[in-house]
């Protein structure tokens, strides 16, 4: 009882009281886990994995709880939380999982403890007091691991996706051709113009065509970025085309007033490689004339 | 820091080795100048391959030589822009606009040999 705890010592009783918790719940430790693996079934939880790989998955998060309460540090969970999130995240195990298990082991600990302790009102009081706070930072612990898991996991993807989006493509000797799709925002803008300038040096490029047909929609700021590859472009000796401007784009450009006077621009993708190519002194024509 | 300037044909090349001082610019424009009209070149290449900078200050003064020397029928092209170099002058809003520019010294001559050519015809 809140009211009667002013009067105990309460330091060594706690810690009296966390010893008789721990060992408790090694001693009861089979029929404990079994009871929350059953529970776990009951609720429906963590249907992506196999009956024998739960158990033991709840086995050792029930250890690795067990451990957390009894030496009160959380580093070591922490670790264990993080590397479980890295197991399970790929299998499609879902937040809510995670937290509801923590949750229900939480639960069948305290339903274990009335059980035991159902006569002495006041002791099982304090044991409460003792094993709530810790069982609480314990379930957030692991609900936090699992949760940064997973957005490291995000940040990671996304990235990927940037990477993947922006392919420098060379189509002919000195002629390379970068198809933007999708929203450009600054920071992947900045990144095409690195990308495209790295990829001019590197194969000694005198043309580059930029199909913009898969951008949506483009604001000022876009054109601007896009203006600045162009020009970029040229400090490294290559003459850039733009193609696949759409009608609402063009309108967008115009009415905000973009200077597109520098940008070389060609209606679409072939019409800007016959221009490239016409540049680089190609001539493309049928084989029978040719003969 | 001295630019030396070598010649090639009716070419110039000026090889930028480290980073020029605002005296060394200046240094570099007058000579440019003085050995366009000494030996009447048809163009000048300006090797920036060793630059990780090119403030505003530099990029004016590459414009001008090439303005001053165009006067003198001698058309300058910058050569071996880094790409972070072009990306951070874009950014200050300095582009070298109205001056040649090619991926490296190779290239540069090529389009000054393709110019002279026409010029000659």
């Amino acid at each position: 009882m809140p009211t009667s705890r002013g009067t105990r010592d309460l330091d060594a009783t706690t810690s009296d009281l966390l010893k008789e918790l721990v060992s408790l719940l090694r001693q009861n430790r089979t029929q404990l886990r079994e009871e929350w693996a059953q529970r776990i079934t009951e609720a429906r939880l963590l249907t992506a994995m196999s009956k024998d790989e739960m158990f033991a998955e709840a086995t050792s998060v029930y250890d690795n709880y067990v451990e957390a309460l009894s030496t009160g540090t959380f580093e070591a969970l922490q670790a264990y939380a993080r590397n479980l999130s890295e197991r399970i995240i790929p299998r499609g195990v879902e937040t809510h999982e995670v937290v509801g298990i923590v949750l229900l082991l939480r639960d069948v600990l305290a339903r274990s403890l009335f059980g035991k302790y159902q006569a002495d009102f006041d002791k099982l009081n304090r044991i409460l007091d003792v094993y709530e706070p810790a069982a609480n930072r314990i379930a957030n612990t692991v609900a936090v691991g699992f949760v940064q898991e997973r957005e490291r996991i995000i940040r990671q993807q996304q990235e990927a996706i940037r990477e993947l989006s922006t392919p420098v493509l060379q189509v002919r000797e000195r002629l390379l051709i970068l198809p933007i799709i999708g929203v450009i925002d600054p920071q992947r803008a900045r990144q095409l113009t690195e990308q495209l300038l790295r990829a001019i040096r590197f194969n000694r490029a005198k043309v580059v065509v930029i199909d913009i047909t898969g951008v949506a929609a483009m604001d000022a700021a876009v054109a601007n970025h896009l203006v600045q590859t162009v020009e970029a472009s040229r400090l490294l000796g290559a003459t850039v085309i733009v193609t696949g401007l759409s009608p609402e784009i063009a309108q967008t450009l115009v009415n905000i007033g973009v200077d597109l006077g520098k940008m070389n621009t060609v209606g679409d993708l072939q019409g800007g490689i016959e221009q490239a190519e016409r540049l680089l002194g190609y001539k493309v024509m049928p084989v029978a004339e040719t003969n | 820091m001295d630019v030396p300037i070598l010649r090639q044909g009716e070419f110039l090349i000026a090889t930028i080795q480290a980073a020029l001082s605002d005296n060394d610019l200046f240094a570099l424009r007058s000579k440019l100048f003085e050995y366009v009209v000494r030996s009447r070149a048809l163009g000048i290449i300006i090797d920036v391959t060793a630059l990780d900078i090119l403030d505003s200050f530099g990029t004016r003064t590459l414009s001008e030589i090439a303005l001053m020397c165009r006067l003198r029928g001698a058309e300058t092209v910058i050569v071996g822009v880094q790409p972070e170099v072009a990306f951070t002058m874009v950014q200050l809003g300095l582009t070298l606009e109205g001056v040649t520019t090619a991926l490296d010294l190779e290239e540069g001559l090529a389009h000054l040999g393709r110019r002279s050519k026409l010029l000659k015809r």
